[in-house]
């Protein structure tokens, strides 16, 4: 008993070294005191959040349509009728779930990017299956938004499957933190959850490039399907992605903030969504502690956290630049 | 959030938590030292409440009536005894080592009862050594035949296959109650009689020179009314003595036996009356060492012995349970907060621990598990049709109540009357858990399903083990004020910003390589 006390004892002291944030920490120390609880419908329904994001010039994957009626679906034909791609996703819906993609038609047939094919039929389905709330928090009623399609930049090609890989940033009090890239598998069944499958990839903040790749806790190299270098990834237009990071905390106000970026191939780095609680497996992805991160901003002058994004982002860079 | 705000927070919380365990510990002290009530619950004891009535028919004249009392006995103690008779004299006699009381009155007309009440403490049998009452005299008995020849045979046989006197009355009762009768045990039964069958066998024992007598007792059944004094075979060897039952009544082996008449005699003596009659009920009831001072607590009423005791009887039974809850939510705070399991909805494992106490606990997981795995079968089909969350809720408590009523029958016709404690479960709690787990499987796989089912029965069965301990059922129920040193706790627990025991595992990858190797 002893032995395993004293493992445990180890351990702890070894995870406060290294700066690693626990739940209890985050909800205590990150969450209860900096996200103020009214600021949590404006990044847990994504039309808000898209509302919010272009007042602010922030840019966000085009809306098509909103639907928040049962009687709206019969126009469902005319407002998809010029779209190639589309995406139907619950307002409410978190983790990812709900999310219908289409990424070609051919006629009478919408197309998923597993090559399986839907009918309208199912489609109006999806939609009411939204509205009735069956994707959202405690079953309320909520309303389906369809976007444009993203087409993710082409440096993306091998390193996700069956998704678009989405980069995770840590938004600290305006100044962002940590970043990671999340990469579907097919173990993750096409998501980027990180706890069903996913691999984290680590970036640099200085740089935009990969540090550390990890699938549940085990470091990888290489994506476990399509044999991609993790270790040799680099983020293009990474400043500008921080940048629009840090644009969300003005945004918003939510002093610890997840941003999930995705990077458009014609439009550029692209708000997803927001998160007002995000993980922590960010950190087993980084090799890094989100507290020593946390200290280094407190520790700024408080003048620092009312400058302009640029200057943020910039600070951010030399602060957080991996040895 | 400037410092400042910061330390007068933590200031506040220290202040509160202060008040909170200065108030509970100064309520519990004050119920330890003024109100003598102990810390620990000391043994459970088990007292019968045991009533004889007397009924008889007053000549008009004087009466005198004698009741056989009973005595300290292996297992039983007389703790407190006491009798009802108004209108007559009452004196608890002992003579001769035969305690009795008497009823005793110059003019006993028409119907008449008597009441005489025994308080009797049950204990672990082997406690205590209580010689034997002394043997009763041998006298000669002789059969007319052809019963003789038939006495003969059969205890000639008995005395073959037995060693001593208790083995040979054990044969000759077992001889005298087996299923399939030999002819001459028929004929002898026949001529005395089947309720006449222990004086024949102390008869029987008396002419082989075995002392025996038919003596009387009472089987101990709570809440039984109008019992009758059992007829019982005794037989002395050396110093000591042995109970037969020789009745083959089925009543339980293991129902406690209190030798009301230990000896030869009588029972009920009535001079003056007729028609008199002698019938027994009981009340089982445990009470704690502190028992006779809880109902003087009941009577203290100052804000400081603010006391539970002050409600009636099935008020407080209520109590017991609520006071209770603090402490399984006490319980879930530390798993979910200090170890960070994880369970499906926050407390529904104290409400599953509440019903585990009314069902004991393996019959309870065997049943929850059993309706829970029933119902994610019958829900997962149910999710094909799509429905809204209330109907679909709806529909799940009704297959819930279903699988529960069906439980129940089928055990019962199988004879396992444990199955129909399934009903203590909360059908709704149920219902939420089988909805919840059923999404979950859907959407994070079956491996999240049993990482929160596993979490939430360790919960439960935590919380289950907290709520039934003793200890912990005589301090949340007698101490009050320890409920705001949980509430205390509680909250200290909330401020808790460290890590989760299960993150250390969780976060491995991150301590393994900051550190050295060890030896």
């Amino acid at each position: 008993m002893g032995g395993l006390l004293g493992n445990l004892l180890a351990s702890r002291r070894a995870l406060r070294e290294r700066g690693i944030v626990g739940m209890n920490g985050r909800n205590i120390e990150l969450i209860a005191k900096y996200n103020s609880r009214r600021l949590y419908p404006l990044v847990d329904n994504k039309l808000k959040t898209k509302q919010l994001a272009e007042q602010n010039d922030i840019p966000v994957p085009g809306l098509i349509h909103a639907i928040d009626s049962q009687y709206q679906i019969r126009g469902l034909p005319k407002i998809l009728a010029r779209q190639e791609g589309f995406a139907i996703k619950p307002a409410k819906g978190s983790g990812g779930k709900g999310i219908l993609v289409i990424t070609d038609r051919r006629p009478g047939q919408f197309i998923k990017p597993s090559g399986a094919s839907l009918r309208l039929r199912d489609i109006r389905h999806h939609v009411n299956n939204i509205l009735s709330g069956l994707f959202s928090l405690g079953g309320s009623p909520d309303v389906a938004v369809i976007e444009e399609l993203i087409r993710p930049d082409p440096v993306y090609d091998d390193l996700s499957v069956e998704g678009v890989p989405d980069i995770r940033i840590i938004v600290y009090r305006g100044i962002p933190i940590m970043a990671m890239m999340r990469l579907s598998t097919r173990e993750s069944d096409g998501k980027a959850n990180l706890h069903q499958g996913a691999v984290g990839v680590g970036i640099c903040m200085a740089t935009g490039r990969s540090i550390n790749a990890v699938q549940f806790t085990h470091l990888v190299t290489h994506h476990p399907d399509s044999g991609a270098d993790l270790l040799q990834i680099k983020i293009p237009d990474w400043a500008k992605m921080l940048n629009l990071s840090a644009r969300c905390y003005d945004a918003t106000g939510l002093g610890y903030l997840g941003a999930d970026i995705v990077l458009d191939v014609n439009k550029g780095p692209l708000l997803l969504e927001l998160n007002a609680r995000p993980g922590l497996a960010i950190q087993i992805a980084n090799g890094a502690g989100l507290a020593t991160r946390v200290a280094a901003v407190d520790a700024l002058p408080p003048a620092a956290l009312s400058e302009s994004p640029e200057r943020r982002v910039a600070r951010a860079q030399a602060l957080f630049a991996a040895e | 959030m400037s410092v400042a705000s910061r330390r007068s927070r933590y200031l506040s919380l220290f202040a509160l938590v202060t008040i909170l365990v200065t108030v509970g510990l100064g309520m519990s002290f004050y119920r330890h030292y003024v109100a003598e009530v102990p810390w620990f619950p000391g043994e459970e004891k088990l007292i019968w409440s045991i009533e004889a009535a007397v009924d008889f028919q007053g000549s008009g004249g004087p009466a005198k009536v004698t009741l056989l009392r009973p005595v300290n006995q292996q297992g039983f103690s007389v703790l407190d005894e006491s009798g009802a008779s108004p209108g007559y004299g009452l004196a608890f006699l002992d003579e001769g080592g035969a305690p009795t009381a008497q009823w005793t009155t110059r003019e006993a007309n028409g119907s008449q009862q008597l009441y005489y009440r025994a308080e009797i403490l049950q204990r672990n049998s082997g406690a205590g050594d209580y010689p034997s009452p002394p043997a009763p005299s041998l006298k000669s008995i002789s059969w007319e035949e052809p019963y003789a020849t038939a006495v003969n045979a059969i205890s000639d046989l008995a005395f073959q296959q037995s060693a001593d006197a208790f083995t040979f009355a054990q044969q000759l009762v077992a001889q005298f109650t087996s299923a399939d009768k030999a002819q001459d045990i028929q004929l002898l039964l026949n001529s005395v009689g089947q309720e006449n069958l222990p004086d024949l066998l102390a008869d029987m024992l008396q002419s082989r020179d075995i002392p025996a007598a038919v003596v009387f007792g009472l089987n101990l059944e709570d809440g039984r009314r109008r019992q009758r004094l059992k007829p019982l075979l005794r037989v002395w060897s050396d110093n000591e003595s042995q109970v037969f039952n020789v009745d083959d009544d089925g009543s339980d082996a293991n129902q406690p036996l209190l030798l009301w008449q230990p000896s030869r005699g009588f029972s009920l003596e009535v001079v003056g009356g007729s028609g008199s009659d002698l019938s027994f009920s009981m009340i089982r009831s445990e009470v704690t060492n502190y028992g006779q001072l809880a109902s003087a607590l009941g009577e203290a009423n100052d804000w400081l012995g603010f006391s539970i005791h002050a409600l009636p009887i099935e008020e407080q039974a209520m109590f017991k349970t609520i006071l209770l809850l603090p402490v399984g939510a006490l319980v879930v705070c530390l798993l979910r907060i200090l170890v960070g399991l994880r369970t499906s909805g926050t407390f529904m494992p104290v409400l599953i621990a509440l019903a585990f106490i009314e069902t004991s606990l393996v019959t309870g997981l065997i049943g929850f598990l059993l309706v829970v795995t029933v119902g994610l079968m019958i829900r997962s089909y149910m999710s094909h049709l799509n429905l809204l969350l209330v109907a679909r809720i709806s529909s799940v408590i009704i297959t819930v109540i279903a699988i529960i009523a069906l439980f129940a029958v089928f055990s019962y016709e199988v004879g396992l009357t444990e199955g129909l404690k399934i009903t203590f479960f909360p059908m709704i709690i149920l219902s939420w858990t089988v909805e919840r787990m059923s999404i979950l499987w859907e959407e994070e796989g079956w491996k999240e399903v049993a990482v929160q089912g596993s979490g939430s029965l360790l919960t439960a069965v935590c919380a289950y083990l907290a709520m039934t301990s003793p200890w912990i059922r005589h301090l949340s129920f007698n101490f009050i004020g320890l409920q705001l040193v949980i509430l205390a706790l509680i909250i200290l627990l909330g401020n808790y910003s460290g890590y989760r025991l299960l993150e250390l595992h969780r976060f491995r990858a991150m301590a393994v390589t900051s550190k050295t190797p060890e030896s």
